[in-house]
C-alpha cells in the first residue's frame, strides 16, 4: 500500500523531499559537532562518502539486508571518525578546520585510486529490496535523528559538549574530560553522516569519490549556520531550504548558482546568527496553540 | 633530475606562497578564512588573459592590470559581504565568504563558458636554459623572479611604512590599534587590496605555467594555498612563504616518484602529519589562552 502511495507522488517531487530527507540527517550529525561542541569541521563530507562506499559495498559484495547495512555504514563512519579524531581534535580552531578539510581531501584522493572503490568510475548501487519504500525509510531516518539530536542535547553529554563550546578551560576545571567528548561527538556526528551517505548512495544509485569534495561539506554547514548554529528546528530548516533551493531556484536556469551564491551572502548580512538563530522555535509554536511554554517564565527572568 | 624536480617545486610553490600570502595577512587582522580568495586568483587569471588576448598587452602591463582590478575587487568583497559581519559570529563571516566564492565562480563559468583557456603563443617567448642536467624554461625563471620580487615588495610594505606599521599593530591587537588612532576600516580594506593584488599576480602566473584559465581553478589553488597558510602558521608573512614553497616542493617530487594520482592529497597529507607535531604551523606563535 504504502508503495502504491509512493509511487503516486511525482517523482521529482518526491525526489526533492529525499534530498531533504538526507539533508536533514547530514546536518543534524555536523551540528552536534560544530553546533553543539564548538568544533569547526569543514571535512564532514568524507564521513559521508566512508558511509556511502561502506553500504553500497555491502550491498553489492554481501548482499546484506538494507536495514543492517545502514546501521553498519553508520557505526563504521563512526569507528573512523574515532581513529582519527583522537589526533586530530587535540588541535584547536581553524587549525582543526584545515585538519579536517585536508583529512576529506585525503579521503576522496584515496578513494579515487582504490581498486575496491572502483576508482574514479564509481558504483552503481542498486535499489535495496525492502518491505518500505526508499523515500519512507529516509523520512523515518530523519525523524529518528531529530528525536535523537533532542535526547543528546539535552543529555548529560550535551550539556559537557555545550559547556566545551562555551568555555574549554572552564568546563575542563569543571571535571568535564574534554579530549574524551570530543571524540566522542565526533564519533555520533560520524555515524550521521554515514548514515546519510548510506541513504543517499542507495537513494540515487551512483556514487563517486568526486561528488563528496569540499563543495559537499561547505552545504552541509551552510545549512547548520543558515538556519542558525546549536539549533535542530534551525538545522532542519536549514536543511530544507538549502537541499531544496537549487531545485526550486531551476527556473533561473544558469543564474541559479550566481542568485544562490549572493543570497547566501545576503542571508548573512540580515540575519548573522542564522534564520532561526536566537528564535525559540517550541515556545513559538507552543504559545500559537495557546500554550503557556514550559519554563517560559524563567528564560524572561534570564535576560533581566 | 634533483635540481631539475626543485625548480619546478620552487615555481609552482612560489604561486601557492603568493596566495598564502592574502589568507594569512587577513587572517592576521580579521580572523576570517576567506574563502573568495582563491576566486580573486581566478579572476586575476581571466582579467591577464582578456589583457593579453584582447587589448594586446605586454604581459607585464596585463598583470599590473589584473592586480589593480583584483585590489578593487577585493575592497569591494570586503566591503559588501565581511564588514557588515565584523561583530557577528566568525562563522557567519565564513558562510558569507563561501556565498561570495561561489558566486564569482558562476559568474565567471557564465561569462567565460566552462572550458579552460590558455595564453596566446605570443604572450610569453618560453625559451629553455641548460643549467647542468636540468632544463628550465625562463617561464619558470619569470614566475620566481615575480614572486621574489613581490614578495619583498610586501616585506617592504609592512616593515617599513607607516601603514604597514599600522597593519601589524591591527593584527596585534584590534581595539588597542584603533584607540592608538589607527583608522582600522582603512587598514583592513588596505590589507585586502595587498592580498587580492598578490593573488591576481599568482593567477596570472599559474594561468601561464599551466597554460589553462577556467572558472573553477580557484578552488583547488586557495585551498592549496590555505594549507600553505596554516602550514607556515596562519597569521604570520614568512610562515605562508615557507609554507607555500615546501608544498609546491613536496607536491612536485611526490609526482616525480610515482604517485601523480596522489598529487591533490599530497599537499593535505604534509598538512595533516605537520601540524600533529606543531599544532600552530611551522612558524606560528603559540597560542596562549588566558583565564
Amino acid at each position: 500500500m504504502l508503495h502504491g502511495f509512493v509511487s503516486s507522488i511525482d517523482p521529482y517531487f518526491l525526489q526533492i523531499l529525499v534530498n531533504i530527507g538526507i539533508g536533514i540527517t547530514l546536518a543534524l550529525g555536523l551540528n552536534i559537532i560544530t553546533g553543539l561542541t564548538g568544533q569547526l569541521s569543514l571535512g564532514h563530507a568524507a564521513f559521508m562518502s566512508v558511509g556511502a562506499f561502506t553500504g553500497a559495498l555491502l550491498t553489492l559484495k554481501t548482499g546484506s539486508p538494507f536495514y543492517l547495512t545502514l546501521l553498519l555504514s553508520g557505526l563504521f563512519t563512526a569507528a573512523v571518525a574515532a581513529l582519527i579524531g583522537w589526533p586530530i581534535l587535540r588541535l584547536t580552531g581553524d587549525y582543526l578546520a584545515i585538519c579536517t578539510l585536508g583529512f576529506a581531501e585525503i579521503v576522496k584522493v584515496v578513494f579515487l585510486n582504490l581498486e575496491i572503490t572502483n576508482k574514479a568510475l564509481g558504483l552503481t548501487v542498486p535499489t535495496p529490496q525492502t518491505a518500505l519504500p526508499m523515500p519512507i525509510i529516509v523520512l523515518i531516518v530523519a525523524i529518528l535523528m531529530i528525536i535523537a539530536s533532542t535526547f543528546i542535547q539535552n543529555s548529560r553529554f550535551g550539556r559537557a559538549l555545550k559547556a566545551i563550546r562555551d568555555d574549554e578551560i572552564a568546563a575542563e576545571s569543571m571535571g568535564i574530560s574534554i579530549a574524551r567528548y570530543k571524540v566522542q561527538a565526533f564519533a555520533v556526528s560520524a555515524f550521521m553522516a554515514g548514515v546519510g551517505g548510506c541513504l543517499y548512495a542507495h537513494f540515487l544509485g551512483y556514487i563517486n569519490p568526486s561528488d563528496f569534495g569540499f563543495l559537499k561539506s561547505v552545504d552541509m554547514l551552510s545549512m547548520i549556520v543558515l538556519g542558525g548554529l546549536g539549533s535542530i528546528p534551525g538545522a532542519v530548516f536549514g536543511a530544507s531550504v538549502l537541499s531544496a533551493a537549487p531545485e526550486v531556484l531551476r527556473f533561473m536556469s544558469q543564474y541559479r548558482m550566481l542568485v544562490y551564491g549572493a543570497l547566501m551572502v545576503f542571508l548573512m548580512v540580515f540575519r548573522p546568527n542564522g534564520l532561526l538563530g536566537g528564535i525559540n522555535v517550541t515556545d513559538l509554536v507552543l504559545r500559537k496553540l495557546g500554550i503557556k511554554p514550559r519554563g517560559a517564565l524563567r528564560g524572561q527572568e534570564g535576560k533581566h | 633530475m634533483f635540481l631539475q624536480q626543485l625548480i619546478n617545486g620552487i615555481a609552482l610553490g612560489s604561486t601557492y606562497a603568493l596566495i598564502a600570502l592574502g589568507y594569512t595577512m587577513v587572517y592576521g587582522i580579521i580572523a576570517l578564512i576567506n574563502f573568495a580568495h582563491g576566486e580573486i586568483f581566478m579572476v586575476g587569471a581571466f582579467v591577464g588573459l582578456l589583457m593579453v588576448g584582447v587589448f594586446k598587452l605586454n604581459i607585464f602591463l596585463a598583470m599590473a592590470c589584473a592586480m589593480i582590478f583584483c585590489m578593487v575587487l577585493g575592497v569591494v568583497i570586503e566591503f559588501i559581504a565581511y564588514r557588515p559581519l565584523r561583530k557577528s559570529s566568525r562563522l557567519s563571516a565564513l558562510i558569507s565568504a563561501i556565498g561570495v566564492s561561489t558566486f564569482l565562480s558562476s559568474l565567471a563559468l557564465m561569462v567565460f563558458g566552462a572550458n579552460a583557456k590558455g595564453f596566446p603563443d605570443q604572450a610569453f617567448h618560453s625559451r629553455q636554459i641548460h643549467i647542468g642536467d636540468a632544463d628550465i624554461s625562463t617561464l619558470q625563471v619569470l614566475i620566481i623572479g615575480v614572486s621574489a620580487f613581490l614578495m619583498i615588495g610586501l616585506e617592504f610594505i609592512v616593515q617599513k611604512t607607516k601603514i604597514g606599521k599600522a597593519m601589524r599593530a591591527t593584527s596585534e591587537d584590534y581595539s588597542t590599534a584603533a584607540l592608538m588612532g589607527v583608522n582600522v576600516n582603512f587598514v583592513i580594506s588596505f590589507t585586502f587590496a595587498l592580498g587580492s593584488a598578490l593573488a591576481a599576480a599568482g593567477g596570472v602566473l599559474v594561468g601561464m605555467l599551466f597554460n589553462a584559465v577556467s572558472f573553477n581553478m580557484g578552488l583547488m589553488a586557495g585551498l592549496k594555498a590555505f594549507a600553505a597558510a596554516v602550514l607556515g602558521g596562519i597569521g604570520s608573512i614568512p610562515g605562508a612563504m615557507l609554507g607555500g614553497l615546501l608544498l609546491g616542493v613536496t607536491e612536485v617530487f611526490g609526482v616525480a616518484i610515482g604517485y601523480s594520482s596522489y598529487r591533490d592529497a599530497i599537499a593535505f597529507a604534509i598538512l595533516v602529519l605537520v601540524l600533529l607535531v606543531r599544532p600552530t604551523g611551522l612558524l606560528g606563535r603559540k597560542i596562549l589562552k588566558k583565564v
